[in-house]
């Protein structure tokens, strides 16, 4: 066996994840940033000029900007980082073509059996590479694209060319920026009009290596009528240095489509989490946005639809659990921009053994948005006198005809709740994790029954020790 | 069977304020007890020391379960010994359905041996007792994917207690105004069920201001409460007289127990479940 599983105890919580694949990188760009590795990235990946060109450009742009004030501490140095590693020379279209060792790592995570059972789709991301991609041959058929955005640059330049970066340009901030300039793998998917997936389409994202930064671009286009449920999940093994993951994704929802997005995300907690994640809805299109943020020493993202025509939906669901450590600065953003558009925002977070959780949103009604609904809902649970939770609410109102909502509550969990469930034979660990379970029903009862089971599975492992 | 609820002298303080000042009480297995008593004499509290609530220190005296001493046991081992207590005003536990939380709540009572993690009662056998138990008490099976006393109306509280009561077959329950805020034909009926449920099954100690639940549940012995004492044991016509003429012979004949209620009342109200 190539891989270690040998775990380490202080971070027992996330042993199944912790494990390490002793790997070849048939490419490995050496550490740190420049033109020089962004070019270099461009050249590996054959791509044509205009995307080296945009890719340089960012980088310039990156340079320019200066880390955000808000939000965490972002303490990464960016020369120290492995900003591209290539795993293999080919994607697999079965397992067996998959080298053994990374085949090994995604049976451990349960991969390849979850794509037996329900999943229309799959890709598995490794480091920088898509190492395997798979659609269901009737979605083919139907002209359904699932593959890894590098593919799609060659194989779909027109359609991906036409989306790119233009929901996310790379001045929209320092880590879209960054992401534009190193980008490198992430899912590249198309529905074509009338097209319904009732399956869900699986990405699974794994950094392994040591200071290793991942940057997957991932780009989605939602045509007149049609519907899609796309899953990320995300994990990495624990080292004694903190890696960077930094994603973009741009999703397009034009009239009458739905699309939902789901992350289950579960990073070691010394992985940088930094991620622009932004959807635009057309005429009666609804957005979804279930985002579940586990892990992580910081995690900064606040998926965003902007609806953009009459009869948009926005909706955004997002749990976060911030335990020792960790700061989960996470939230929504909705922006109204036309008339009888609607909005939803719900978040959870839970804090505990010291943990910070911080809600952070806005919600803008553009002028002439008028008949526009939108309402907020955050809750906060705590689980101790050491965890926090912060609220930040930005709304901005630019039309009188509308109608906002907003509820907060900061809850600590209930000695009285305790004690009922302890009266009924619950010891007081049981009593917790039943009382965070039921806090975070509202978001596991959205998900696909097989990822409800993992979540509440992730949830019992955080909260492990968390009494007594 | 034959078990034996014995609580010696006992003294209960609430944030350092005595509340129960030397109670003594025997409950037998299969028999019925009612706890009668004005406001603020310390009956809920007999209750929520029995059970185990934190913020009710004992500063004197046991409370045996056979030969268990459970003033060392927290709540959830108490509940495991065999212990229950229908609250007045149980809390919402969001998010959590009741089958959810009585199957858990079951298989601890159960097997109180059984180590966290480890199976709960499988889940067919769990659900058509649970279906078994609904149909016994006249409930809505609908009523058990709702979550744990959610938005539930007073009377669907009360029930919802007393179906827990029927899946964790205590050996003693302690029911604090199960008919409290219920109108005649709830009362009627979460009396009927107790008696069904608990008669002869279980030792009950029956905390009620009215007679409609002792008619379906005659005590074979009821005790006055004042001042955080039993001031009076008699019989189940004892109750009958209380609930016809009132606290005022009591009151009378005991001043000295009178006068620490009347401090007690004047102090801030206990915390009440």
């Amino acid at each position: 066996m190539s891989t270690d599983t040998s775990t380490n105890e202080t971070i027992g919580e996330i042993n199944k994840y912790d494990f390490r694949t002793e790997s070849k990188a048939v490419f490995k760009a050496r550490k740190g940033l420049d033109a020089q590795i962004v070019e270099q990235i461009s050249e590996m990946k054959n791509e044509p000029a205009w995307m080296r060109e945009f890719r340089l450009k960012s980088l310039e742009i990156f340079h320019s900007k200066p880390m955000p004030k808000w939000g965490g501490s972002i303490d990464v140095d960016f020369q120290d980082i492995f900003y591209y590693l290539k795993p293999t020379d080919k994607q697999g279209r079965t397992w067996e073509d998959v080298p053994q060792e990374i085949k090994d790592t995604f049976d451990k995570l349960g991969i390849p059996e979850a794509e037996k059972k329900f999943l229309a789709g799959v890709k598995a991301q490794f480091e920088s590479e898509v190492v395997y991609g798979s659609l269901k041959e009737d979605l083919v058929q139907q002209g359904v694209i699932f593959t890894d955005t590098d593919t799609a640059v060659r194989e779909h330049p027109d359609l991906l060319r036409e989306y790119f970066g233009t929901i996310i340009p790379p001045n929209d901030n320092k880590f879209a920026a960054l992401n534009s300039a190193v980008w490198s793998g992430g899912s590249f998917i198309y529905v074509p009009k009338g097209v319904k997936i009732d399956f869900p389409l699986q990405a699974y994202f794994r950094i392994n290596a040591e200071n290793m930064g991942q940057f997957e671009r991932t780009l989605i286009i939602v045509d007149e009528g049609a519907s899609i449920h796309y899953v990320e999940g995300c994990t990495a093994p624990m080292y004694s240095s903190e890696s960077l993951h930094s994603a973009v994704v741009e999703i397009i929802c034009k009239r009458g489509s739905r699309c939902r997005y789901t992350t289950i995300q579960n990073w070691a907690n010394n992985i940088y989490n930094l991620v622009t994640k932004r959807a635009v809805a057309y005429a009666d299109a609804t957005m979804e946005w279930v985002d579940g943020n586990l892990g992580s020493k910081l995690t900064m993202k606040y998926p965003a639809v902007y609806m953009l025509e009459p009869g948009a939906r926005g909706e955004i669901l997002s749990i976060a659990f911030a335990s020792a450590g960790q700061h989960q600065d996470a939230g929504a953003k909705l922006v109204h921009a036309a008339p009888h558009t609607t909005g939803q925002i719900i978040s959870k977070s839970i804090s505990k053994n010291g943990g910070r959780a911080s809600y952070r949103g806005l919600v803008r009604v553009e002028k002439d948005a008028r008949k526009s609904k939108s309402n907020v809902v955050c809750d906060a649970l705590i689980l101790d006198s050491k965890s926090q939770s912060d609220t930040y609410p930005y709304i901005e109102i630019l039309d009188q005809d509308v109608s906002i909502g907003h509820e907060a509550s900061v809850s600590r969990i209930g000695e009285e709740q305790l004690f009922y469930l302890m009266s009924r034979g619950l010891s007081e660990a049981e009593a917790s994790t039943m009382i965070v379970n039921g806090f975070i029903e509202p978001l596991v009862k959205e998900l696909p029954m097989e990822y409800a089971v993992e979540m509440n599975r992730l949830i019992q492992l955080q909260m492990e020790g968390s009494v007594g | 069977m034959s078990h034996i609820l014995r609580i010696e002298n006992l003294h209960v303080s609430v944030n350092d304020k005595p509340i129960l000042r030397g109670v003594n009480l025997v409950i037998k297995f299969g028999e019925t007890h009612a706890l009668m008593g004005p406001n603020g004499s310390g009956k809920s509290t007999l209750g929520l020391a029995i059970a185990g609530h934190p913020n009710y220190q004992i500063t004197e005296g046991s409370i045996w379960l056979d030969d268990v001493n459970l003033t060392e046991l927290e709540a959830d081992e108490r509940s495991r010994a065999g212990i229950f207590m229908a609250f007045q005003r149980p809390v919402a536990i969001p998010g959590v359905k009741m089958a959810d939380f009585l199957r858990h709540a079951a298989t601890n009572v159960r097997r109180p041996d059984r180590k966290e993690g480890e199976d709960l009662i499988a889940m067919r056998e769990f659900r058509k007792e649970l279906k078994g138990k609904m149909e016994q008490l006249k409930m809505d099976p609908e009523f058990a994917r709702r979550y744990v006393n959610d938005g539930f109306s007073g009377g669907e509280m009360k029930r919802a207690e007393i179906l827990t009561m029927a899946m964790l077959s205590p050996k003693f329950s302690i029911l604090d105004e199960t008919d409290s805020g219920l109108d005649a034909d709830a009362v009627r009926l979460a009396s009927a069920s107790i008696a069904e449920i608990g008669r002869d099954k279980m030792g009950l100690l029956i905390i009620t201001h009215h007679d409609k639940l002792l008619e379906h549940n005659p005590p074979q012995f009821t005790h006055v409460m004042l001042g955080g004492r039993i001031v009076e044991t008699g019989g189940a016509e004892l109750a009958r007289q209380l609930h016809d003429h009132g606290y005022d012979r009591i009151r009378k004949a005991y001043p000295d127990a009178e006068a620490a209620n009347q401090q007690m009342l004047a102090k801030e109200e206990p915390l009440a479940v």
